[in-house]
This record gives structure tokens, sequence and C-alpha cells, in this order.
């Protein structure tokens, strides 16, 4: 159970950062193809629900993890703060969304989006704290 | 993360470069190859190495989960190579519009990328789950 937990955890993580590759082009400057936003942001729906969802399971599961500890803590802020990013950098890759007013520079929030999901597989690699 | 993450890029966009004939996708597919898979699979190695001599994972008898990382990565270089050079001579062809011979490389290439994929899957489950 701990194995599949850890392995569909991770492989999660890895669609994450799959998302941050794909967006990173874009932010790049490369023409955005409305079929690679759709893979993009599919990868990012399962990446980030899988590792939020089997990320509280494993703190559950395992002996010596509780879910309050602080770095399991500060991983759940993170990934919140990278799904909103995420959210608006998302808005500004969809052309009829992005079309509304006041919409934040996807590029910038992609960016932002990027240095979350580092800052969160540095916690979850350390455990600061633990 | 980012040598997979790569892959992703390159096999989708060599994909749905065979649907519409996109010159811009075929490029994208090898600059993600070139500038994101192999750099990728680069700090990949080197890492690995870093990490199995200091967790003394070296020698003779090693865990059959570091073989599998093993297996797949070492060969896999080999298969990476191969689709970024077809990837790049289909950036060629797609530019001078040779139309269905680079569309044919490209084809190899996403074949070549989506293998290397399953096994870097296999690897990923081998390195979290670490079978005996």
């Amino acid at each position: 159970m701990y194995d599949w937990l850890l392995f569909l955890h991770v492989l999660s993580a890895f669609a994450l950062v799959g998302t941050v590759v794909i967006f990173s082009a874009f932010a790049f400057g490369v023409t955005v193809d409305s079929r690679l936003v759709v893979v993009g942001n599919a990868l990012w729906n399962v990446g980030g629900l899988g590792t939020l969802v089997l990320g509280i399971w494993l703190a559950l599961y395992i002996d010596g993890y509780e879910i309050w500890d602080g770095w399991i803590i500060s991983a759940i802020a993170l990934w919140a703060i990278g799904t909103e990013l995420g959210r608006r950098a998302q808005l500004g890759y969809t052309p009829a969304a992005g079309a509304a007013v006041g919409a934040p520079p996807a590029a910038l929030m992609h960016w932002l989006r990027s240095l979350v999901i580092l800052a969160l597989l540095v916690v979850m690699i350390y455990k600061p704290g633990a | 993360m980012v040598l997979v993450g790569a892959l992703v890029l390159a096999g989708s966009a060599l994909a749905f470069s065979r649907r519409d004939g996109s010159a811009s996708l075929v490029r994208l597919g090898y600059l993600s190859l070139a500038l994101g898979a192999l750099p990728g699979w680069i700090v990949m190695r080197a890492a690995a190495e870093w990490v199995a001599d200091k967790e003394g994972l070296t020698g003779d008898q090693l865990p059959s989960w570091v073989n599998i990382g093993y297996s797949i990565a070492d060969p896999g270089l080999l298969v990476l190579l191969v689709s970024t050079v077809l990837a790049g001579f289909s950036v060629r062809r797609s530019s001078r519009a040779e139309g269905p011979s680079g569309d044919r490389l490209g084809e190899v290439s996403a074949i070549l990328v989506s293998l290397l994929l399953v096994a870097y899957l296999v690897t990923i489950w081998a390195m979290t789950t670490k079978p005996v």
C-alpha cells in the first residue's frame, strides 16, 4: 500500500513539472498551441489532485508523520499558492478567458508558479523540521 | 523531472505536428529534446552517480532498483540522441517543405520518445518502490 501511494504521489509530482516545462516553452515565446495547453492543463489537474490527496493520505498512513508537521503544512500552503498561480497562468494562455480586463501577465504567473513548485520540491526532499 | 517533462512536451508536439504538418510544432519537439531532455538527462545521470556514491551504492552487489535505473538510463541516452537527431532532420525537411519524408522522421522520433516515457515510468516506479 505504502509503495503504491508513494509511487503515485511522486508520479503526480512529475505531472506538475511536466506542466511547468510545457508552459515554460510558451513563456519563452513559443507560439501557444491550444492542444499543448490542453495537455499542460490536464497534467496540472491530475498532478495537483494527486499530490494533494496522496500526500495527505501518506501523512496519515505513515507512523512518524503527522498532518500538522511543519513541513507538511508548508507543503500544503505552497500547493495552494501554486494552484492559484497556475489558475492565473492558465487564464493567460487561454485566449477567450484571457481577454478579461486586468488579467495578469501569463508568463509572470507561470514563472512564479514554477518557483513555488521548486520550493515545494525542496520541502518534500529536505523535510525541514522533521 | 525536467527530463520527463521535456519528453512529454517533445512527444506531444511531434505527435500533433503529424496531424497538421505544423513546422513550428516539429521545431518545438526538436528544441524540447535538444535543450530540455538532453541537458535533463545529463543532470539526472550526474546526480544519480553522486547520490549512489554518497549512499554507498557502488560496486558489484547493487540492489535491483539501482540496476533498473542504470539499465534504463544508459541505453536511454542512445535512444534520446537518435530521437533528437531524427527530430532535427525532420525540422530541416519541414522547412524545405519536403512533406511526407519529414513527417516520417518526426513520427519515428515521436515513437521513440513515447518508448522512453514508458521506460522512465518504470524507472520512477523502481526508484520509489525500491523492489528488492
